[in-house]
C-alpha cells in the first residue's frame, strides 16, 4: 500500500467519522432550527392561518403591514426600547463592571448575587415588576407618597409612555448583570501593570479610563452589545407579562405582536411576515455593533479574527 | 479578547498617548490599580465605591426580595396603603397552600423539570459530539460548520416560533412534552458546541496523538480521554443549558395549551391570572418557588456559570 493511499484512506475514515458525530446535531438543528427559519420566509409569502395551509400571495402581507399603523407603531417602539434599553444597560453595565473589579470584601458573593436577575426566569422576575408597578399598590407610588414627591400613585402600566419606560426599565434591570459580568471578565484580563504605569506618568484617573481600560476593552464590548441588541430587539417574555402590548398598542414590540397575530389571531402568515420584517433590522444591528466596534481592534494593530 | 500577547501594540499606543496628554503637575492618584490602593481615602472609596455598589445591590435584588415578602402577606395587608408595606404583620402559608394543593402547580415544576433535564442531556450528547467532530476530527469544511453552529446561536426563538409551531403541528406533537424537548435544543446545541469548542482546543493534540499511537479508537479517545478532561466544560454546558431551558417562555406559551403539560412561566402567567382579579399572593409565590431551584443550582455551580457565560461571549 502507497504512502498516497494510506493518507487518502485516512481523510476518508476522518470525514466519515466527522459526519457520524455531526449526525445527531445536524439533524435536530435542520429539522427545528433551518427548515423553519426556510418555512417562516415562505409562510410570509402566504395567507396561511392556523389549520390550513395557505396559498402564495407575493408581497401582499408586506403591503399590508407597511400600511399598518400598529406595525409601525410596533416597529418605532422597538427601536425606541432596544436604543435606551441597549445605551442604558451599557452604560449602567460598564460602571457596575468597573466597581466589581476594585478590592472589595465578598467579592464572589458579591458578583454571584449580582447575577440572580439574569439566572431567573424572566417571566417569573416580569411578575414580580407586574406587582411592583401596580396601579393601587405600587411600592414605588407608595414611596413616593410617603417622601412628599408625588400626591396621586402613579399609572405605571396604564399610560403610554410610562408604560414604555416602566418596561424599558426591567429590561434594563435584568440585562445589567449580563453586561456587567461578561464587561468584568475582560477587565480582569488587563494587567494592573498598566495602571502603574500610566499612573507613574502622571495620568488621572479618568485618563487611565479613556486610554487605558476603554481601547482593552473595546472587543469584548462588541461582542456582548451585539447579544444585548439582539436579546433586547427579539424581546417578548417581559412585554407579554406586563403589559401583551398595552395600552393602545403602545408597548407592542415586533415579537409581542408577530405572537399576537400569529398565534391568538390565528394569521400565521402574517404573523411569519413580521417575524422575517425583524430580520434586516437584526442583521444591521450586528453588523453595527460588531465590526464598527471591532474595526479599532486592527486599527490599534491587534489582529482580526 | 483582549489577549495580552495581542493586545500589546495597543497598549504601547495608549500608554504613549497618556504620557503626552498627562500634564506633570498631576497629582498621583490610583482608583483603578490594586498595586496603589492604599494611596485611597477612606472617605473617597465611600462615596465613588461602596454608596453605587450598595445602589445597585438593592435595586438588583429589591424584585426578589419583593416576591418572598408579598409570598408570606395575608390579602388584607397586601391589598392596602397602611402601614409599612416593606414587612409583613402577620405572615401567612395560605397563599403557597393555595398554589400547591388548589393549582396545577406541582405538575408545572413536574413538567418543566422533566423537559429542561432531558433537553439538556440530549443537547450535551449531542453537542460533544458535534464540538469535536469541529474541533478535533477537522473533517473538510469543518471549518464552516463551525461557524454555522456560531450563526444558529444568533438565531432568536422569537422569529422561529411561528414555523416551529407549523412543524409541531405536522409531527403530531402539538401539546406534548415532546414538542418542547425536541426544540429547546435548536437554542441549546449551538450553544453548548459553541462552548465546548473552546474546551476541547485547551487539550492538548499530544495526548490524543499518544493514545492513537497505542491503537485507541477515536471512540475511546473521546470518552476515556477528552472528556474527562472536559468536565470543568460539560457542568458549565449543562448548568447554562439547564438554566435556558428552565427560563424558556415562548415556544412553551406557543407549543403547549393543556395546563398538565404546560411549563412553571407559562403556567403561573396564564392560569394564576384570572380575570381582573389578581391573586398577587399566590402569583409571587409562584414565581418564587420557580425561581428557586435554578438560583439554588446556579448558587453551587457559579463559577461554572460564569466561566460559561463569559467564555462564549469571548471566544
Amino acid at each position: 500500500m502507497t504512502s498516497a493511499a494510506i493518507g487518502t484512506r485516512w481523510i476518508d475514515s476522518r470525514n466519515v467519522l466527522g459526519l457520524l458525530f455531526m449526525l445527531p446535531a445536524a439533524v435536530l438543528l435542520l429539522a427545528f432550527l433551518t427548515y423553519p427559519l426556510g418555512l417562516g420566509v415562505w409562510l410570509g409569502f402566504t395567507d396561511a392561518k392556523i389549520g390550513r395551509g395557505g396559498e402564495f400571495i407575493g408581497i401582499e402581507n408586506y403591503q399590508f403591514l407597511w400600511g399598518d399603523s400598529v406595525t409601525r407603531l410596533a416597529l418605532f417602539n422597538t427601536l425606541f426600547y432596544t436604543v435606551v434599553a441597549s445605551i442604558v444597560k451599557f452604560v449602567l453595565g460598564l460602571w457596575l463592571a468597573l466597581l466589581l473589579n476594585k478590592h472589595l470584601p465578598f467579592k464572589a458573593f458579591i458578583r454571584a448575587i449580582v447575577l440572580l436577575p439574569f439566572i431567573v426566569p424572566t417571566a417569573l422576575s416580569a411578575i414580580a415588576f407586574w406587582w411592583i408597578y401596580d396601579a393601587q399598590f405600587s411600592v414605588i407610588s407608595w414611596v413616593l407618597t410617603q417622601l412628599g414627591l408625588i400626591d396621586r400613585y402613579v399609572d405605571f402600566l396604564g399610560d403610554p409612555w410610562n408604560a414604555r419606560f416602566s418596561t424599558i426599565a426591567a429590561n434594563i434591570w435584568r440585562g445589567v448583570p449580563f453586561i456587567a459580568i461578561c464587561l468584568l471578565a475582560g477587565l480582569q484580563t488587563i494587567s494592573p501593570s498598566y495602571y502603574e504605569a500610566a499612573s507613574l506618568d502622571g495620568a488621572t484617573p479618568w485618563q487611565q479610563f479613556r486610554h487605558v481600560t476603554l481601547p482593552l476593552l473595546t472587543p469584548i464590548i462588541a461582542v456582548v452589545m451585539t447579544f444585548s441588541v439582539l436579546f433586547t430587539f427579539t424581546d417578548f417574555q417581559l412585554i407579554y407579562v406586563l403589559t401583551r402590548g398595552g395600552p393602545l398598542n403602545a408597548t407592542h414590540l415586533m415579537a409581542t405582536l408577530s405572537f399576537q397575530r400569529a398565534i391568538p389571531g390565528g394569521a400565521l402568515g402574517e404573523g411569519a411576515a413580521l417575524a422575517v420584517a425583524m430580520v434586516p433590522f437584526l442583521l444591521a444591528a450586528i453588523l453595527f455593533s460588531y465590526f464598527g466596534l471591532q474595526r479599532r481592534r486592527w486599527q490599534q494593530g491587534g489582529s482580526d479574527a | 479578547m483582549p489577549d495580552p500577547r495581542t493586545a500589546g501594540a495597543a497598549d504601547a499606543a495608549a500608554a504613549a498617548r497618556i504620557a503626552e496628554s498627562a500634564a506633570p503637575a498631576a497629582p498621583h492618584r490610583a482608583e483603578d490599580s490594586q498595586g496603589m490602593r492604599y494611596l485611597e481615602s477612606w472617605p473617597r472609596r465611600v462615596v465613588t465605591l461602596y454608596v453605587p455598589l450598595a445602589a445597585f445591590l438593592f435595586v438588583l435584588l429589591f424584585p426578589f426580595y419583593w416576591m418572598g415578602i408579598t409570598t408570606f402577606k395575608p390579602n388584607e395587608e397586601l391589598l392596602s396603603r397602611e402601614g409599612n408595606p416593606f414587612w409583613v404583620q402577620n405572615p401567612t402559608l395560605a397563599h403557597l397552600r393555595k398554589l400547591l394543593f388548589d393549582t396545577s402547580y406541582p405538575e408545572w415544576l413536574w413538567n418543566t423539570m422533566l423537559v429542561a433535564v432531558v433537553a439538556t442531556f440530549l443537547s450535551i450528547a449531542c453537542s460533544v459530539l458535534a464540538a469535536y467532530a469541529i474541533e478535533r476530527l477537522r473533517f473538510q469544511g469543518s471549518r464552516y460548520v463551525g461557524m454555522s453552529i456560531f450563526l444558529a446561536y444568533l438565531v432568536p426563538p422569537s422569529i422561529l416560533f411561528i414555523p416551529l409551531a407549523a412543524v409541531i403541528q405536522k409531527l403530531g406533537l402539538f401539546d406534548t412534552r415532546l414538542a418542547l424537548i425536541l426544540t429547546y435544543p435548536t437554542f441549546l446545541i449551538p450553544f453548548c458546541t459553541w462552548l465546548l469548542m473552546g474546551y476541547f482546543r485547551s487539550i492538548p493534540f499530544e495526548l490524543e496523538e499518544c493514545a492513537l499511537m497505542d491503537g485507541a479508537s477515536r471512540w475511546q479517545i473521546l470518552t476515556r480521554i477528552v472528556l474527562p478532561l472536559a468536565v470543568p466544560g460539560l457542568i458549565s454546558a449543562g448548568i447554562f443549558a439547564f438554566t435556558l431551558s428552565w427560563n424558556e417562555f415562548i415556544y412553551a406559551l406557543t407549543f403547549v395549551s393543556s395546563s398538565e403539560v404546560k411549563t412553571v412561566p407559562v403556567g403561573v402567567i396564564t392560569e394564576l391570572v384570572e380575570g381582573d382579579v389578581y391573586h398577587w399572593g399566590s402569583l409571587m409565590a409562584g414565581a418564587l418557588m420557580g425561581s428557586l431551584p435554578v438560583a439554588i443550582l446556579y448558587s453551587f455551580f457559579v463559577e461554572y456559570y460564569v466561566s460559561g457565560l463569559t467564555g462564549a461571549v469571548k471566544e
